[in-house]
């Protein structure tokens, strides 16, 4: 190839000088930039099962906050002319042996049954974030006593003590509420307790305490939210096991006491007329189940959402 | 052990003495661990105000432990660090805070080095938060003054680390640790993990900030190259312990460690016919473990000139002249 030097001769100095480097190309991102919630939320908003799991419980709990206002009757009214009535256009789910309609009953008791479930899963969330985030990142002897301690919890039988909670401070929503949080937090505890040992040693930790940032702050600003995932997703399914737990309880007999209602209790009720009038029976289950439904699914979906590994 | 002071004639700005630093290994739930991985085994050196100061070795020889010590994100073992005449090295968290304005670093790993949860300009403010600088609307300026300085636009204020490339995550890195106006910044392998066209801009920007600013650097790496091109000084470590430490001409020209011939030997030669003639000086065996070390000269297993003395007794830093350190029997 022949090169003419002629046409190089008057090359002007600037055509030397370096690209600024702010302007370069090869450092432009295509990809519009989205941050991390936007990320979980668009991955959530593609799973049906998860959507649906949403919308169910959305209608569940507005149904819970706004029906009882709606309908004519009160949970405790009591209306013996209209005892043990089937499903009619006045009352849709029927009524129980009292008279008092079931449908309010089941709304009423949703309410019970989702603020034991978030109640519950809040302070689960705040205790075990906190106990497993010490534990794991001031590490050594102090995770090793917090996790002993742990495992002596976890090893007391609890039926047994919610059973005592229950008697010492009676049957109210706190008690149960209590009793459910005694020792569920566990399980959230251990995930933040693993998940911070493995990032404090990271290299924005070490970063951070570079600024001369305290070990609760950079726990707080740091550690905590990178493994928002894991204990968004363990909350998450705490919630349902904390309002089956509360049915099961209420169900066996101990818990809320009438005329207050929770799904537990109303399917209680309805064990003595099961073979006679089923629907007394089928109604709060069917509660029971679409909501933990809707809430394992909402888990499964977070949990899917979270996982970095599926980014695209 | 040392016959030599190694610090240069003015006052350093940051000095190492006999600086170690010892990880206890399969730590038990009682009682203490009884084996110590010595990953800095009596280190000492001194940087003086202004240069930069190159620290190569092989992975694991502690480069990276000794720049995390220096800075104290780890506290010594033994020894002493020195900055602007002040002992630091058992300070706590507290009274550590005025360093840590002055002293900065820089991570090997840009995707690892940034909360992934952080705007940038929270990552930049960070330092300037944690101190209380720039309070209210001037941190906000400040941040983006920082991501001007480094070449990146100021409205990438409001991005998140992951939609920037591994170059411009280690300028935000770079920002981050100016933010505070540090004089002394570690460099640990700020590099190693780039693209060989974005190391260079990196490299040159990290110049343009010493001239602008009269920043000190500590440059640790295992590019040979790199640290030839920028360092003024620079010392060789192997398991733990400096084995050379010389003027960056003396060094590349004149090394007289049996190590330190053998690496650079390894380091790779940009023209072929040169590379052709180079000697390569093969080494045989593994590097030995750093747990409980055996008495003796750490490098005589691996050492082709090995005298039955290297075993018995290891040998001290001793002056050749000139500012060359050299610890090795064979030089008396």
């Amino acid at each position: 190839m022949h090169i003419d030097p002629e046409a190089y001769a008057n090359l002007p100095a600037e055509d030397f000088a370096p690209l600024g480097d702010a302007d370069r190309e090869n450092e432009q991102i295509a990809r519009p930039s989205t941050t991390y919630w936007q990320d979980v939320w668009a991955r959530f908003r593609r799973d049906p099962l998860a959507m649906a799991g949403l919308c169910v419980l959305i209608l569940v709990a507005l149904a819970a906050i706004f029906g009882p206002m709606l309908s004519p009757f009160s949970y405790e009214d009591v209306d013996f002319l209209n005892g043990d009535m089937g499903p009619s256009s006045a009352h849709w789910f029927g009524t129980d042996r009292l008279g008092r309609d079931i449908f309010v009953r089941v709304l009423y008791g949703a309410r019970i049954s989702l603020t034991v479930g978030v109640v519950a899963a809040v302070i689960n969330l705040v205790i075990g974030v906190l106990y497993g985030g010490i534990a794991g990142f001031i590490g050594r002897r102090v995770d090793m006593v917090l996790m002993r301690i742990v495992d002596i919890l976890i090893g007391l039988p609890s039926l047994l003590y919610i059973i005592l909670i229950m008697m010492a401070l009676g049957s109210s929503i706190q008690s149960i509420v209590l009793a459910l949080c005694f020792t569920s937090w566990i399980g959230t505890a251990r995930v933040v307790r693993s998940e911070v040992m493995m990032l404090k040693s990271s290299e924005y930790a070490l970063a951070a305490r570079l600024t001369g940032a305290s070990d609760f702050d950079i726990l707080l600003h740091h550690l905590i939210p990178n493994c928002m995932g894991p204990i968004i997703v363990s909350t998450a399914f705490l919630i349902p096991s904390a309002i089956f737990s509360e049915a099961f309880l209420a169900f066996l007999g101990i818990g809320i006491q009438v005329p207050m209602a929770s799904w537990g209790t109303l399917a209680n009720e309805a064990i003595a007329a099961l073979s006679s009038r089923p629907y007394q029976m089928f109604f709060p289950v069917a509660a029971i189940c679409v909501t933990m439904f809707s809430l394992n699914f909402i888990g499964d979906g977070l949990r899917d959402a979270l996982d970095p590994r599926l980014k695209k | 052990m040392i016959h030599a002071s190694p610090n240069p004639p003015s006052a350093p700005l940051v000095e190492a003495q006999n600086l170690c630093k010892y990880f206890p290994v399969r730590a038990r739930f009682f009682g203490k661990s009884r084996h110590l991985l010595k990953a800095v085994d009596g280190v000492s050196f001194a940087i003086e105000k202004g240069e930069t100061f190159g620290l190569v070795g092989e992975s694991g020889c502690g480069k990276t432990t000794v720049g995390r010590t220096l800075v104290r994100l780890y506290e010594p073992t033994a020894g002493a660090i020195r900055y602007d005449g002040q002992d630091i090295s058992h300070l706590n968290r507290a009274a550590l805070l005025p360093f840590r304005r002055r002293a900065q670093m820089i991570f090997q790993d840009p995707y690892a080095s940034l909360d992934p949860r952080m705007t940038v300009g929270d990552i930049i403010a960070e330092p300037l938060r944690v101190q209380n600088l720039y309070p209210g609307k001037a941190r906000d300026a400040r941040a983006r003054e920082l991501l001007a300085l480094v070449g990146l636009k100021p409205d990438h204020i409001n991005r998140y680390p992951h939609e920037f490339s591994g170059g411009q995550r280690q300028r935000i890195g770079l920002a981050r640790a100016l933010a505070g106006n540090p004089e002394f910044i570690v460099c640990d392998e700020p590099i190693s993990a780039l693209d060989v066209s974005i190391q260079a801009q990196v490299v040159n920007m990290l110049e343009a900030l010493q001239d602008q600013f009269g920043l000190t650097y500590l440059f640790v790496s295992h590019d040979l190259t790199m640290v030839r091109h920028i360092s003024r000084r620079v010392a060789v470590m192997y398991l733990g312990a400096i084995v050379e430490l010389a003027p960056v001409a003396v060094l590349y020209k004149h090394m007289q460690h049996p190590y330190t011939q053998a690496l650079l030997s390894a380091a790779p030669v940009a023209d072929p016919r040169r590379a052709a003639q180079a000697a390569r000086i093969p080494l045989q065996g593994d590097v030995p473990t750093p747990i409980d070390p055996p008495p003796g000269c750490l490098f005589r297993g691996r050492c082709p000139k090995a005298v039955p003395r290297c075993a018995q007794e290891r040998p001290a830093l001793r002056d050749l002249g000139g500012g060359h350190l050299c610890a090795c029997h064979l030089l008396e």
